[in-house]
């Protein structure tokens, strides 16, 4: 035991000590914040197209208040809700704002109503009017109780604290009547690829180390010198779980990393601030239940994370860490069977192929699976080993019967013991064999001959 | 008494001998050279006895015991064909197959300080192997397989690579390891070195045991009682004096002396001197026995008619 300790050991640290890995540790955060920074960054960059913007003021205070800009023309809409929005649908009017009677009393109540998304810019050009106007109201108002002259700067000077009011403005997408139900499918559907596109990447990333592993023993042959102190099984699986922990540190620092920079970039361009007004927002939408027929578009992660609560994130998340472990550790071993037999990595061709198979198989019937989560094929393909770990990842978001999981989970771990089994047989004899590289029935004596 | 016993055994591959049935004893606290050509079965005797491949048949003692995995950090090995992590640091390296074998770290520290030092080698330490010349890397690798100090040691082909100044350096150490108590395999194709350091051999032909036995005695058997004569004072052929219980095999002239090979078909090496000394001036008289080398390719080819 300790020997494969010591193996373990030398796996991890020669592989973590590399530049290689030191680089992407720090490059694969910044991929991967710029991935979810950018498209933020993207929507604020809205298109310089005028826009015509209709205004309903119930209040009556905003008259002549927004003021057109470069982007935005402004103009008074005299009509119902109902009429409007359906005005909206067969215009060229970009949106409208609904500005209630109560705007005072409650700074939240306004909605922007429009058939596309607006971006964040639009949304906040539209607040700070509401926020402007509300202020000064209460200003006036504020004023007007302390019985005050406006030339009273003394006192003056201390009342913005208490008129500072915060604006969120509810925008709601008018479209064909999709229910709320779609918007949970997306999550799920974002959540499921993910992690099993994740699962693709580090079993792949990390099978073809083991394999790079075992050929340069062989090519060095350190081998023999090796396997004189220790069982080939030893040297196998402990290089199989050493790399299987630099994975899993990548995975910790990208995560910690990732997180760092993405908050970092936040608190520099003050995103963060705005996310809890929205999360307010938020709270508010979900209640308006008798927009039935309005779709709202989770429109950042706020709203995401509330339906991520939703999901069976425990399963998840559990699942993620099992298929990702044994997923990973019964490619490994065919990987490492594959590295024994071959002198050279230009010769693993004809081996990879039918292990690379299954994997991209996986992550290409995954587009269609994530369409039917509860078809025939989602069921078999979550199943079958060498695919569940990608397919079933993918189905896990839409909830999935607790004993398909087990059954799955199950054959996974059966799968991994036999391809362990097999690939030790053919790895003892195939890391002393140079030269001719060996055929599949060659191979298949391996695994039959003894000791 | 004996340190290692291979008994009876064989391994086969799908479709060739490795084994056939070979049985060897080797003796303790000697130097038992492996012989055999290439593609004999001695790469797969040693790798049985380092428990790398297990045989199909036959049986192996480990001073006395049964050979079970218990023995492998009392075996160090050394195979013919070399390496070591070419990205790895010389002395990380070290420690690290040093423990493989069972040494403590701190146990090994102190001892690779001992070799580096005797080696020269100790600017080494913190330098990649891919840096190294091929000839330092066997140095390493060399101390990598005494440094946990075996009982038993297995050397393929020792010699190849080095310089004659390390061959030396390496000879004395082969000796020394010896003269402290290790019982030393030698495979090799060089059999000048095997009459130089070996106290015993095998010889395997075909994955079968042709020869085996003291190098001494091995020579004496297949000692034909030729001897070679250089003379000065008789220029004729020495047939003409010689009767035909001698058989002159060769004659030659070097140098202004003459020189010839006569095997005694009868009688003592007493008998040639007395017959030739009337007639010549003898300058040497040696008795030849066959070296190694003659032997090993004599058993060979008789084996493989």
């Amino acid at each position: 035991m300790d020997k494969i300790k010591l193996i373990i050991l030398r796996e991890y640290l020669t592989r973590v000590k590399k530049k290689s890995f030191i680089v992407m540790t720090f490059v694969g955060p910044l991929l991967m914040a710029a991935l979810m920074i950018v498209p933020v960054f993207l929507a604020t960059l809205e298109n310089e197209d005028e826009k015509r913007i209709g205004v309903i003021d119930d209040s009556g205070l905003f008259e002549g208040k927004f003021q057109d800009t470069k982007s935005m023309k402004f103009f008074i809409l005299e009509k119902s809700m109902d009429e409007a929005k359906t005005h909206l649908m067969t215009s060229s009017d970009y949106g409208f704002i609904h500005i209630p009677k109560n705007i005072v009393s409650d700074p939240d109540a306004a909605s922007f109503y429009s058939r596309k998304q607006p971006g964040i810019n639009t949304k906040e050009d539209l607040e700070r009017v509401i926020r402007k106007e509300l202020e000064d109201i209460k200003l006036i108002n504020t004023i007007d109780q302390l019985n005050l002259s406006a030339n009273d700067k003394v006192v003056a000077l201390k009342i913005p604290e208490t008129i500072k009011t915060r604006v969120s403005l509810t925008t709601i997408k008018l479209g064909e009547g999709a229910e709320e139900e779609e918007t949970f499918a997306e999550a799920s559907m974002v959540i499921g690829i993910f992690a099993g596109i994740i699962i693709y990447f580090f079993i792949f990333m990390f099978g073809v180390q083991v394999m790079r592993g075992v050929i340069e023993e062989k090519t060095n042959r350190i081998i023999e010198v090796i396997i004189s102190s220790v069982k080939p099984f030893q040297l196998m699986m402990g290089k199989i779980i050493g790399i299987a922990l630099v994975g899993l540190t990548q995975l910790a620092l990208w995560i910690v990393l990732t997180t760092g920079i993405v908050t970092i970039y936040n608190m520099a361009t003050g995103t963060g601030s705005s996310q809890t007004a929205q999360t307010e927002m938020l709270s508010k939408n979900m209640n308006i239940s008798d927009e039935i027929d309005i779709q709202k578009e989770f429109e950042d992660q706020n709203k995401v994370m509330k339906i991520i609560n939703s999901l069976p994130m425990g399963q998840i998340l559990i699942s993620f860490v099992l298929y990702f472990l044994f997923g990973y550790l019964l490619y490994a071993a065919l990987f490492a069977a594959v590295g024994s037999a071959v002198d050279n990595e230009t010769d693993t061709q004809q081996f990879m192929f039918p292990i690379t198979i299954p994997l991209i198989l996986a992550m290409v019937m995954a587009q269609f699976i994530i369409q039917n989560p509860e078809g025939p094929a989602a069921f078999w393909f979550s199943i079958i080993p060498l695919t569940s770990p990608v397919i079933m990842l993918v189905r896990i978001p839409f909830g999935v019967p607790i004993e398909e999981l087990i059954l799955s989970i199950g054959l996974l771990i059966g799968a991994f013991l036999g391809a362990t089994w097999m690939a030790a047989r053919i790895y003892r004899i195939g890391i002393l064999m140079y030269g001719k590289k060996p055929t599949w029935k060659e191979l298949a004596k391996w695994v039959r001959f003894k000791g | 008494m004996s340190l290692f016993v291979v008994e009876n055994v064989s391994k086969h591959f799908s479709n060739h001998t490795a084994l056939d049935s070979v049985s060897i004893e080797i003796p303790k606290q000697g130097i038992f050279g492996l012989l055999g050509p290439n593609g004999a079965g001695k790469t797969t005797l040693i790798r049985i006895i380092n428990q790398i491949t297990a045989p199909d048949s036959g049986k192996l003692f480990f001073n006395g015991e049964k050979l079970n995995p218990n023995h492998i950090s009392q075996i160090g090995y050394l195979p013919e064909e070399r390496g070591l992590y070419k990205k790895m640091k010389v002395g990380e390296q070290a420690i690290y197959l040093a423990q493989l074998k069972g040494l403590s770290r701190s146990e090994t520290i102190k001892r690779l300080r001992y070799w580096f030092e005797k080696f020269e080698i100790a600017s080494w330490w913190d330098k990649k192997v891919e840096e190294l010349s091929k000839g330092m890397q066997q140095k390493i690798q060399f101390i990598v397989t005494i440094l946990h100090e075996p009982k038993l040691l297995i050397f393929d082909e020792p010699f190849s690579g080095f310089d004659p100044i390390n061959v030396n350096l390496l000879k004395e150490e082969i000796l020394n390891l010896r003269d402290n108590g290790a019982t030393i395999i030698f495979s090799t194709h060089n059999m000048g070195s095997v009459e130089e350091l070996c106290d015993h051999i095998a010889l395997i032909n075909n994955s079968k045991k042709i020869l085996d036995g003291n190098v001494d005695e091995i020579r004496n058997a297949y000692n034909d009682n030729t001897f070679e004569l250089l003379y000065t004072g008789f220029n004729d052929d020495l047939r003409s004096i010689l009767n035909a219980n001698f058989n002159v095999l060769e004659q030659s002239e070097d140098q202004g002396k003459q020189f010839a090979k006569v095997k005694i078909e009868k009688g003592r090496s007493n008998d040639l001197i007395e017959a030739v000394i009337p007639h010549l001036q003898i300058h040497s008289f040696e008795e030849l026995i066959p070296s190694m080398n003659d032997i090993f390719i004599r058993r060979v080819e008789e084996a493989n008619q």
